[in-house]
């Protein structure tokens, strides 16, 4: 009797049609695609792309050149110079980041102890060559200002879970 | 002499009014697919180029074009260029018998449906010769692939037409469709419909049998070695082979130009209308069935050809045969 049913579920092709059916109802469903650079995925504020050196409000740039994001970076893709200001304060001479190493782990965000390096919320940095990829400081100081607002904002929306 | 003249010019452009429709269908069908394709898997599909992405395989064909074409040092230069353009020519040449309404077709030769079978098993060199000419083992692995498999599902196609034809009494392809005037044949002979329709994706390669160009074994088969526009002659005949297969469908089990139901607003319209409409309808089908179905294993193919759609077919011509001879509705 199971083989005459089975026989006869083969011979009307009975499993082939549930297919079509589950195919067919999928078929007029909604559809999931992002018209992507029209339209936009939303973003974590915790998102890591391409990095950016801070300034406080009035100006000033937060890096103590402390050298933590350096040690701790796995892909040893920062290169930091310092040297003392004629004020006293210590500042970096020379901030580098080859964003072809970069991992965009995060550690050298979560390791300054002053939020001056953080990667923020852009992810469309694609270039024509290599070497506009190997950001100085001044790229890197020019990222903040760019993309100041949207980086603290997610710092403040970030911090109570921190 | 000028009569003369004339008659040639008619047939170029009649010629013509067949070949330039069923060229902007392939580009059609290359986008349906793409689109049907898409929206199985709950994505958008090609939506840029043009109006809803219409004109996106104009744009593929122009890249095509622009590109360099290579051709493989160890290869059989002639017959490696020679094999696209066979395989198109012999895709293009079969639509010579196709009537698209029951005056308008270009040879209305009494063995129509002779003539495009053996104009489909021709299909099969072109794809043995760009196999062998590519002198590679993959194109040469899908050459021989394709051939059995063609081979194979020509055996039942060839019952299937058998017993269309006991039910009508001609090979004249209009014969065929005029006979389907009260009742299509995809009802009564419905086992055979669907063998056919499932043998028809069989000899067109397409999914689940498109084993000659398997990429997860074969990377692309017998055009492997193909580039620019030769690989698009290949491309451009398969969907031309495609949109063949289910107008030849229409034609022995849909009803050709008829409209389903003999009333009137539906008789109004013109037969092309119907004629395109269910063809359009069948490649749906086929793009669904592609959405829907992995692959087939070879040897599965081949039992799925030789032990059950053979005896199944040879088993329906002599039913129907029977049944057509005792009851006396034989034609003669």
């Amino acid at each position: 009797m199971t083989l005459l049913i089975k026989y006869i579920k083969s011979f009307t092709l009975f499993e082939l049609m549930k297919g079509l059916k589950l195919t067919i109802t999928y078929f007029f469903k909604p559809k999931v695609t992002l018209n992507y650079p029209n339209q936009k995925g939303p973003i974590s504020p915790r998102f890591r792309g391409e990095h950016a050196l801070r300034r406080y409000s009035n100006g000033e740039e937060r890096c103590i050149a402390c050298k933590l994001c350096e040690a701790v970076c796995p892909a040893q893709a920062i290169t930091i110079e310092a040297e003392p200001k004629p004020d006293g304060s210590r500042r970096t001479s020379r901030y580098d980041i080859d964003m072809t190493k970069c991992i965009y782990c995060g550690l050298c965000e979560e390791a300054c102890p002053v939020d001056a390096i953080v990667e923020g919320p852009n992810f469309e940095y694609a270039t024509e060559t290599r070497e506009e990829l190997l950001y100085d400081k001044e790229k890197l100081l020019r990222n903040g200002d760019i993309w100041e607002k949207q980086i603290s904002e997610n710092l403040k929306r970030d911090s109570k879970y921190r | 002499m000028t009569s003369l003249s004339l008659e040639i010019t008619i047939g170029i452009l009649k010629i013509f009014s067949f070949v330039v429709p069923v060229l902007v269908s392939v580009a059609l069908l290359v986008y349906l697919e793409r689109k049907v394709l898409g929206a199985v898997q709950l994505r958008k599909g090609p939506n840029v180029v043009g109006p809803f992405g219409i004109l996106q395989s104009f744009a593929d064909v122009l890249k095509l074009l622009t590109k360099e074409n290579l051709l493989p040092s160890s290869s059989n230069k002639f017959l490696f260029i020679f094999a696209p353009m066979l395989t198109l020519i012999l895709s293009l040449i079969a639509w010579a018998v196709i009537p698209i309404s029951s005056t308008y077709v270009i040879a209305n030769i009494n063995i129509g449906i002779l003539y495009l079978f053996a104009v489909s098993s021709f299909g099969v060199y072109g794809v043995i010769i760009a196999g062998w000419a590519s002198n590679s083992k993959y194109p040469f692995l899908g050459a021989l692939r394709s051939a059995a498999q063609m081979i194979s599902y020509e055996v039942s196609i060839g019952f299937v037409i058998i017993t269309v034809l006991i039910c009508v009494g001609s090979l004249n392809l209009i014969d065929i469709v005029e006979s389907q005037k009260n009742m299509w044949f995809a009802i009564p002979l419905l086992p055979m419909f669907v063998v056919f329709i499932i043998s028809a994706l069989a000899e067109t390669n397409r999914l689940p049998f498109d084993l000659p160009e398997d990429e997860a074994t074969l990377v692309a088969g017998f055009f492997t070695e193909y580039s620019s526009i030769s690989f698009g002659l290949f491309f451009l005949a398969e969907y031309a082979n495609m949109i063949l297969m289910s107008s030849l469908t229409v034609i022995l089990f849909l009803g050709g130009w008829y409209p389903p139901i003999d009333i009137f607003p539906l008789n109004a319209v013109p037969g092309i209308f119907w004629f395109v409409t269910k063809v359009f309808l069948i490649l749906f089908v086929f793009l669904w069935v592609r959405a829907t179905f992995p692959r087939y294993r070879y040897d599965q193919l081949m039992r799925l050809g030789w032990k059950i759609f053979l005896p199944l077919t040879l088993i329906w011509v002599v039913i129907t045969s029977a049944f057509l001879f005792y009851s006396g509705l034989l034609p003669n």
